[in-house]
């Protein structure tokens, strides 16, 4: 392995990191080596369309999907493979199966299931090919072929309680998608507004998930069907426990969201968007508070990223690095992610443009980019 | 016939092309089969001015020839005879609006 020399001293090169930025207006292709002082951002990538998210296969770092869209031109799915040098459109076809049926509308009227858009793509860990896509209206697909053709696992929208599903104000969408690298039949998703759901069989039949959540905003607080899941995290050495950033209140489950408890501890806000889990501690969680769900704009004007060690309740804020006045920007669902590299590198992008990163599990932070578009997803793929 | 159609810089860069594009058209002289032609010709557009399934025009895209607005015309509309001849183009504009 080669040594590197940055600032005088030489250095093990401990592999690349490639950091994969959709935005509001394309995306973005931001490198480094291990040591992740230097980075080279390369884009626009679709210039002028919004690119909902971006990930890398675990089979095949160099196929990589990313999920483009604009309300003039509707979906289209582009893939790589070469590690996002070129692109190619692939399916754009998201058709759901059988009778369309319908959900709540925003007045509680019966509202026709609408194809919008893809928000979330979650490539398999077995099989560069197959992936799955989380859509609006809130449905799951999958494809066999590389993007090429989409299948939608109907299971999830035709459940039993579909009927009753209803949007946020970003609309009715599955945003999350959780697969058990070792049990691929094992998938969580999250629905805003509708829950989070489970599945033990690959996506023919799924379980609601929401035991002991508890959402002031609903008629039953503590109903199975309604609450605003915001984004949900797992470990993949410990597939029966998961994180959850709700509207308000972060969360675990440690039987597969048969119960869930709350952990927001003494974070200065419970609402938030993102939650993720150190690459290699379970117990190790983080979330970047947000005043309020009517002020999407970190407490006091500061950027801070909350980290637990303990599982949640906990919590200790990690500001090296990160704007501490006049901070008024957002961290969205999709945009923070964890390397994989032996000092684990945590990631996030903001509302504002910024992509910030911290090679030392968040004790200290750096700006990668600083005027990009709004920043709506951030993935990391850890290349050797 | 060949029709002469002018995409919106977007489709016109999914499509690869650098300004606006030839398609024969066979059979009828009408809307839906100018679009026809665009989407089995280049199969990427596909969605992109349509929707899938219903094919509905796109809420966001609107279809002008000879000075008029044929974006609520019935697909099956005949197109104005100076774009079926060749001598007007048959323009897919993208509505103004965004940020």
């Amino acid at each position: 392995m080669l040594g590197t020399l940055f600032g005088g001293r030489a250095e093990v090169n401990m592999g690349q990191v490639r950091v994969l930025v959709g935005t509001r207006k394309g995306a973005f292709i931001i490198t480094s080596d291990g040591a992740r002082r230097d980075w080279k951002i390369d884009g626009p990538h679709f210039g002028g369309w919004e690119i909902m998210h971006v990930k890398g296969s675990p089979v095949d770092p160099d196929r990589i999907y990313a999920a483009q869209w604009t309300d003039w031109h509707g979906q289209v799915v582009q893939r790589s493979d070469d590690g996002g040098r070129s692109w190619e459109p692939v399916g754009n076809e998201f058709a759901y199966r059988g009778q369309t049926g319908t959900h709540q509308w925003y007045d509680g009227t019966p509202h026709p299931w609408e194809f919008k858009r893809v928000w979330h793509f979650e490539p398999s860990h077995q099989d560069a090919d197959t992936l799955f896509a989380g859509v609006e209206d809130a449905a799951l697909f999958r494809s066999n072929d590389g993007g090429a053709t989409w299948t939608e696992l109907a299971g999830l929208r035709t459940h039993s309680s579909g009927q009753d599903w209803m949007p946020g104000a970003g609309g009715m969408c599955l945003h999350t998608i959780l697969i058990d690298p070792a049990n691929p039949r094992r998938m969580y998703v999250a629905i805003s507004a509708a829950g989070a759901f489970r599945t033990d069989d690959g996506g023919e039949t799924w379980h609601v998930a929401t035991g002991g959540l508890s959402s002031n905003f609903l008629p039953e607080p503590e109903a199975k069907i309604g609450h605003c899941v915001h984004r949900l995290a797992m470990h993949p050495s410990r597939p029966d426990t998961v994180f959850m950033q709700k509207h308000w209140d972060v969360c675990r489950t440690d039987n597969a969201g048969e119960m869930w408890t709350e952990v927001s501890g003494n974070l200065p806000s419970d609402f938030g968007f993102p939650i993720i889990v150190h690459a290699h501690e379970p117990e190790t969680i983080y979330v970047v508070p947000i005043h309020s769900d009517a002020e999407h704009y970190p407490p006091e004007g500061k950027l801070r990223v909350y980290r637990s060690r303990t599982g949640g309740n906990e919590w200790e804020a990690l500001t090296k690095g990160l704007p501490q006045q006049d901070c008024y920007v957002n961290v969205l669902r999709d945009a923070m992610a964890t390397d994989t590299l032996d000092s684990c590198g945590i990631y996030f992008g903001t509302t504002g443009g910024q992509v910030y990163a911290s090679a030392d599990s968040g004790d200290s932070w750096q700006a990668l980019a600083e005027n990009l578009p709004a920043v709506l997803s951030v993935e990391v793929q850890t290349l050797s | 016939m060949t029709v002469t159609v002018a995409l919106p810089v977007h489709l016109r860069t999914l499509a690869q092309l650098d300004g606006d594009v030839e398609v024969e058209v066979d059979g009828r002289s009408t809307i839906a089969a100018v679009l026809d032609a665009i989407e089995s010709r280049f199969p990427v557009l596909r969605g992109t001015i349509r929707e899938h399934g219903t094919a509905r025009r796109r809420a966001f895209i609107r279809f002008f020839a000879c000075g008029r607005d044929l974006s609520h015309e019935p697909p099956e509309t005949p197109l104005p005879p100076e774009v079926a001849s060749g001598n007007e183009v048959f323009y897919v504009v993208g509505a103004i609006a965004g940020g």
